[in-house]
């Protein structure tokens, strides 16, 4: 029994299951990056090594323009998914109440990732903003005939609308195309949250207005993202200095991670269809057996129309963050997967405006596999999960676990 | 063993869940996130459960090489302490929420959930001692007669002391102090906590006001019978209290007045002298006994607050209801604080105070 001999600290055979959270660096990656990290040069300085810098910055911009089907000139590089959420909205809602103030609404769903439904919500605070959800089914996608409605009723005053490509807890992929073309007709900017969709999935991002990326997502470095932007589309920017990227983003441009990201980028581009059918097949047999084997398991977000590596699972009566430390103990690392808020984790954002009860989301874990996950680490889930779940739910949870 | 060390983001439990790692025990380390809205910074030695607290306690966990996890609790910390508190209060009576915490909290809630986990014990920074006695676990006061905290761990039973560890009762707390230096433990001179850890700046009336509201009522002299004063809400009044009992001038007989009596019922705060405080009788319910129940008449110590003296006294047990016939009268003492019956350094039990009185 994995418990009763030892807590593995730090196991030898650690079994990474959390992907969505980071993955591990691409080897392409790493050789760009590492390759990068020992040269010198500022992409902005006019002498041969800030000319050699700026070539592999613009190499790269080119290479992610191409994966994504947009022009290189759309992408602007930026620190990670968090700043391009944060430019995009707080840019677009800026750019679009300079041509018109009383465009104050923002138009987004409930299942949105911090890094957007935040910014939003600080529009609203200290800009004068009006958010307006949009509904979510019970898998997590959003409600184009909702949408509709909204758009209909005053698109005179929407600022924007913001949807995600594909959600991080549950995996739910919206339906980009359709959003979009509803946000074209009545000529409102879209943008789209794609940090966990670009390299799990093809993304067009020629589809929308904006696009955020995330570097860490797809096998590249933390700490730089980008924001792809339709020509047009001219945000007002978040940070002022040496107007690097047009303007849109001043700060001296990290070369090696920019190298990074793109090899990631293009690496995934390339195993995408392989990996994604090798993952999916791992993570359906994990909800598969999973289930089979633990009574009162329920699977969240849409069992098809998802993210191939994401498999969220509720488990009646125990706390998510009881099952954690055990499978933590047993060397299996998963998540929450939701944030937390001043260190004290509350039940998921998402999961409970996808209408699951409070008690139902504690107890919900995020599994989620990527490139080098394999049939050994699902095996090793499903053989100590029964026993962690058994014992979790005799923990029970905070609330019920009081003798008298 | 395999044991959870609670991980206040202090120096004893840091250097508590060291002594547990040093020991040889498979240590797991867990923050308790107590309240709803904990402040971002800790004031001096005010309040707890800030975030400053959580990432010094995960700091604590890092240096000592174990997991660190925070358990919200909160919700039941609310129910089963805060509320607990407000309604004591309300009643006119004087709880100790740390003894309530230790009762229901660490030692249910935590403890419960720990063993259910396939854990064998919960080790926390409390200076007491347990020892093997011959009939069982015993609960100890610590070496440190001035860190002792056996009197908020009175409420334990022996079930709860078998998975129990303290292990800084033997140790003074200057010495704590120093070997968390020794062992690089960043929190080695963090202030220690003090006061009521939910009421952040100490004003414990101005918080039950802000939760109880105006209940204003009359103040009267208990030996004349004159009327003295108004007052806001007699929660706000404990017995032996002199502050605030709004006296403009000397009352007839010259001497100081306290507070002696708090009827929250008709919202009457008695003040008198200190003669009047002086009780040597004491009744307690819920009684709680740290090993084999006291079946019959016994001479012992009883200690009514978490820093007083203890003093000898007759105990009398009559199924939940316990008795104390003190030797010497006590100044002073309010219901609803706990009482806790010592043998020597033993504790023996714990009662909650229902009635105290002069003989």
């Amino acid at each position: 029994m994995f418990f009763c001999t030892r807590l593995s600290y730090v196991s030898k055979q650690t079994v990474y299951l959390d992907y969505a959270a980071t993955a591990p660096m691409r080897p392409e990656a790493l050789t760009a990056m590492t390759t990068e990290l020992a040269t010198v040069g500022n992409a902005s300085s006019l002498h041969a090594s800030g000319r050699r810098a700026r070539r592999v910055v613009e190499e790269s911009r080119e290479a992610i323009a191409a994966v994504l089907n947009v022009q290189p000139r759309d992408v602007v590089f930026t620190s990670g998914g968090t700043e391009a959420d944060n430019l995009a909205i707080k840019g677009i809602y800026a750019m679009r109440q300079l041509k018109d103030p009383h465009r104050r609404r923002i138009l987004t769903s409930p299942i949105e990732h911090h890094a957007v439904l935040d910014p939003i919500e600080s529009l609203a605070e200290s800009a004068g903003a009006e958010i307006q959800y949009l509904f979510a089914d019970n898998v997590g996608r959003v409600d184009l005939d909702w949408l509709k409605t909204e758009l209909e009723r005053d698109s005179e005053q929407v600022a924007l609308v913001s949807v995600m490509w594909a959600n991080n807890e549950v995996g739910t992929i919206q339906r980009v195309a359709e959003i979009a073309e509803l946000c074209a007709e009545f000529t409102i900017p879209f943008h789209c949250d794609a940090v966990q969709a670009v390299g799990q999935l093809p993304v067009d991002a020629s589809l929308v207005d904006a696009l955020a990326l995330s570097g860490h997502k797809v096998g590249g470095p933390i700490g730089v993202g980008a924001l792809v932007l339709r020509p047009g589309v001219n945000p007002v920017p978040l940070l002022h200095g040496g107007g690097q990227e047009r303007d849109v983003r001043s700060g001296t441009l990290d070369t090696p991670a920019i190298a990074g990201l793109a090899a990631a980028i293009v690496a995934a581009n390339g195993d995408m269809a392989e990996r994604a059918t090798r993952v999916r097949t791992l993570r359906d047999d994990l909800v598969e057996r999973v289930t089979a084997t633990i009574d009162d398991v329920k699977r969240n977000g849409d069992p098809d129309e998802t993210l191939p590596g994401v498999a969220n699972l509720s488990f009646e009566g125990c706390e998510g963050d009881a099952l954690l430390l055990l499978l933590d103990a047993a060397g299996i690392e998963c998540s929450r997967g939701s944030a937390c808020t001043a260190g004290v984790p509350q039940p998921s954002h998402v999961l409970l405006a996808m209408g699951i009860d409070p008690q139902t989301a504690r107890s919900s874990l995020r599994f989620s596999l990527g490139m080098d996950s394999t049939q050994a680490d699902v095996d090793r889930v499903v053989e100590v999960l029964p026993d962690i779940v058994a014992r979790a739910r005799r923990a029970g949870t905070p609330r019920s676990s009081m003798g008298s | 063993m395999k044991v959870v060390a609670a991980l206040s983001g202090g120096v004893d439990s840091a250097v508590a869940a060291a002594r547990a790692v040093d020991a040889g025990h498979e240590v797991v380390a867990v923050h308790l996130a107590l309240s709803r809205s904990p402040a971002a910074n800790r004031v001096g030695s005010r309040g707890c459960c800030t975030i400053e607290d959580s990432h010094d306690a995960r700091r604590v966990a890092d240096v000592l090489g174990i997991p660190f996890y925070i358990w919200d609790l909160s919700e039941l910390f609310e129910t089963e302490v805060i509320d607990d508190f407000v309604s004591e209060y309300a009643l006119g009576r004087t709880p100790n929420p740390c003894l309530r915490c230790n009762e229901k909290i660490k030692f249910t809630a935590v403890l419960d959930r720990s063993v259910a986990m396939g854990f064998d014990a919960v080790c926390t920074g409390h200076y007491a001692r347990i020892v093997d006695g011959p009939n069982g676990r015993e609960l100890h006061r610590a070496v440190d007669p001035g860190k002792d905290q056996s009197y908020v761990l009175a409420v334990l039973n022996e079930e709860q002391l078998s998975r129990a560890m303290f292990p800084l009762g033997d140790t003074h707390k200057a010495d704590i102090r120093t070997e968390a230096a020794n062992r690089g433990l960043l929190v080695a001179d963090k202030p220690d906590s003090h006061d009521i850890c939910f009421v952040p700046d100490g004003d414990t009336a101005g918080w039950l006001h802000n939760r109880l509201g105006d209940a204003p009522g009359d103040i009267i002299d208990a030996t004349t019978g004159e009327l003295v004063g108004q007052h806001e809400g007699a929660y706000a009044f404990t017995v032996g209290q002199r502050r605030g009992v709004g006296l403009g001038r000397p009352a007839a007989d010259g001497a100081r007045r306290y507070v002696v009596e708090v009827d929250t019922a008709t919202s009457t705060v008695m003040i008198g002298p200190p003669t009047l405080l002086h009780i040597d009788h004491i009744s307690g319910d819920r009684a709680r006994w740290c090993g084999p129940a006291l079946t019959e008449s016994t001479q012992a110590l009883v200690q009514v607050r978490a820093h007083g003296e203890a003093v000898p006294a007759r105990i009398e047990v009559d199924g939940d209801v316990v008795t104390a016939l003190l030797d010497e009268s006590l100044r002073g003492v309010a219901a609803g604080q706990a009482m806790v019956i010592y043998d020597d350094t033993r504790v023996i039990g714990s009662s909650t105070i229902s009635r105290a009185t002069r003989r």
